[in-house]
């Protein structure tokens, strides 16, 4: 196993690609450059603390450390779900249906992982369940956002036809029925297209990492088949969890739909 | 029998009582809350009061089952599939309807998108017949409708509520709520109803 060491001067060669990003805009007037700037400066501050933190986690193998960590992730997946809506819901549930959903399937999954195929000593080691964790929440993020922004979307544009359903007598669900086939085909969507073309069209990010960290192929192929499972079980799980949560959320025990629940709908 | 007492939506409260084989019609100025209050009565709002068929309180049961007895006619009723057939259960059993509201029995399987606002509201309304509520709240159901269209919907209705089916009719045509009502209520901008003479 082969493993080249980079040191922080390697990095300053790369890092004048994006500099000649800068050059590019500066020329042809993109006006990009002060949001390169920012975005490259941004990035290099993260990933450094990032790094930190891992080492930190890694070296404590903390129970407490490193449910902190997860707990800390969850939250900003939740508010990329949100920031993400076109349409947001009210009150507690404008974050609380990303967060609980997104909770809920990365957090089975990421420890069913744990527990049956990986088994780290101890089963919670950082050094497994947070960039698991990482892997299957940036995806089942996507899903659920994408899912949830269908699904109020589709039900402000389908009102009439909902409540037509509705009113002849029809259950929320059968009435719901046709949005959420739409929120849960688009949440699954990416997963579906990323299993498709991965290997073909592109070499996932874990694989080549493990690749270049000196890890034989068939090797890091097993793990990333590993992990493409666990995503389209997280993705699917969290985003049947928070379309079916969200039409719930949208109308009411007396099957009636309540759109005032969207911000800036009437009732 | 429909008992009505203080139903309350928005603005609006509320009592009267509809019996058996009567036709109610209502009439008020445009957004004064027709609709909110039919709306209300099929329990597709939340509103508070009570409400009771034939001595059973609503929140008795399930409001699905309580649609399907109290139904609430849309004046532009709403579509979920891409043709006619789609949206009736059987149907064999609307062509009698569809062909005496003018329209022919191949219409079944006619595009939605294709409709015009007339055809969209007689195949609306027996989508709704169908069902044989023991209420039909209906929201100005002949408002895109021709005089020949109106009357054959008029005669329908009729002999629904010949047979016991109570109806309220919101309409904006004086001369129509003479000729369906057995009553006549009007609604205020304050939210209250007031029976008028017909």
């Amino acid at each position: 196993m082969t493993y080249i060491n980079l040191t922080y001067g390697d990095l300053v060669l790369p890092a004048l690609l994006v500099v000649v990003n800068g050059v590019i805009s500066l020329v042809l007037h993109l006006k990009l450059e002060r949001q390169l700037a920012w975005a490259t400066a941004r990035m290099t501050v993260q990933l450094l603390l990032v790094g930190y933190v891992l080492t930190f986690l890694f070296a404590a193998v903390s129970p407490l450390w490193t449910a902190l960590a997860a707990f800390i992730m969850v939250l900003f997946a939740s508010r990329e779900i949100v920031v993400r809506q076109k349409r947001k819901l009210q009150g507690f549930w404008t974050y609380g249906l990303g967060a609980g959903c997104t909770l809920l399937a990365s957090g089975t999954v990421t420890t069913f992982a744990l527990l049956t195929q990986l088994r780290p000593e101890p089963w919670y080691h950082p050094r497994y369940a947070l960039p698991l964790l990482g892997m299957i929440l940036g995806n089942t993020m996507t899903g659920i956002s994408l899912g949830v922004d269908v699904l109020t979307n589709g039900v402000v544009r389908e009102r009439a036809a909902v409540e037509a359903r509705l009113a002849l007598g029809g259950t929320r669900y059968q009435a719901l029925l046709p949005v959420i086939r739409d929120a849960l085909r688009s949440g699954f969507m990416p997963t579906i297209n990323g299993m498709a073309a991965t290997g073909l069209v592109s070499l996932p990010g874990m694989m080549t990492g493990q690749i270049l960290a000196g890890v034989e192929p068939i090797e890091a192929v097993k793990y990333q088949l590993l992990i493409m499972f666990l995503i389209a079980g997280g993705t699917g799980l969290g985003t049947l969890a928070a379309v079916v949560g969200g039409a719930r959320l949208l109308t009411d025990h007396r099957h009636r739909l309540r759109l005032e629940r969207i911000d800036g709908e009437p009732g | 029998m429909l008992a009505v007492n203080a139903l309350r939506r928005l603005h609006i409260t509320v009592s009267f009582e509809l019996n058996d084989g009567e036709c109610i019609a209502l009439q008020g100025p445009s957004g004064v809350g027709k609709s909110q209050l039919l709306r209300a009565l099929s329990d597709l709002d939340p509103n508070n009061g009570f409400i009771k068929l034939d001595g059973i309180s609503r929140e008795a049961m399930p409001a699905p089952a309580w649609r399907k007895l109290v139904t609430y006619v849309a004046a532009e009723p709403g579509w979920w599939g891409d043709t006619v057939q789609e949206h009736f259960a059987t149907w064999d059993k609307a062509i009698p309807l569809v062909e005496r509201l003018g329209l022919p029995p191949a219409c079944g399987a006619w595009a939605i998108r294709r409709l015009s606002t007339g055809e969209k509201q007689r195949l609306g309304l027996v989508r709704a017949l169908l069902l044989h509520s023991r209420v039909f709240l209906l929201d100005e159901p002949t408002s895109a409708l021709d005089a020949t269209s109106t009357a054959a919907v008029e005669t329908i209705v009729a002999e629904r509520v010949a047979t016991g089916t109570s109806v309220i009719w919101s309409t904006h045509d004086g001369a129509q709520a003479r000729r369906v009502g057995s009553r006549l209520f009007l609604m205020s901008s304050n939210g209250s109803i007031e029976e008028q003479a017909l």
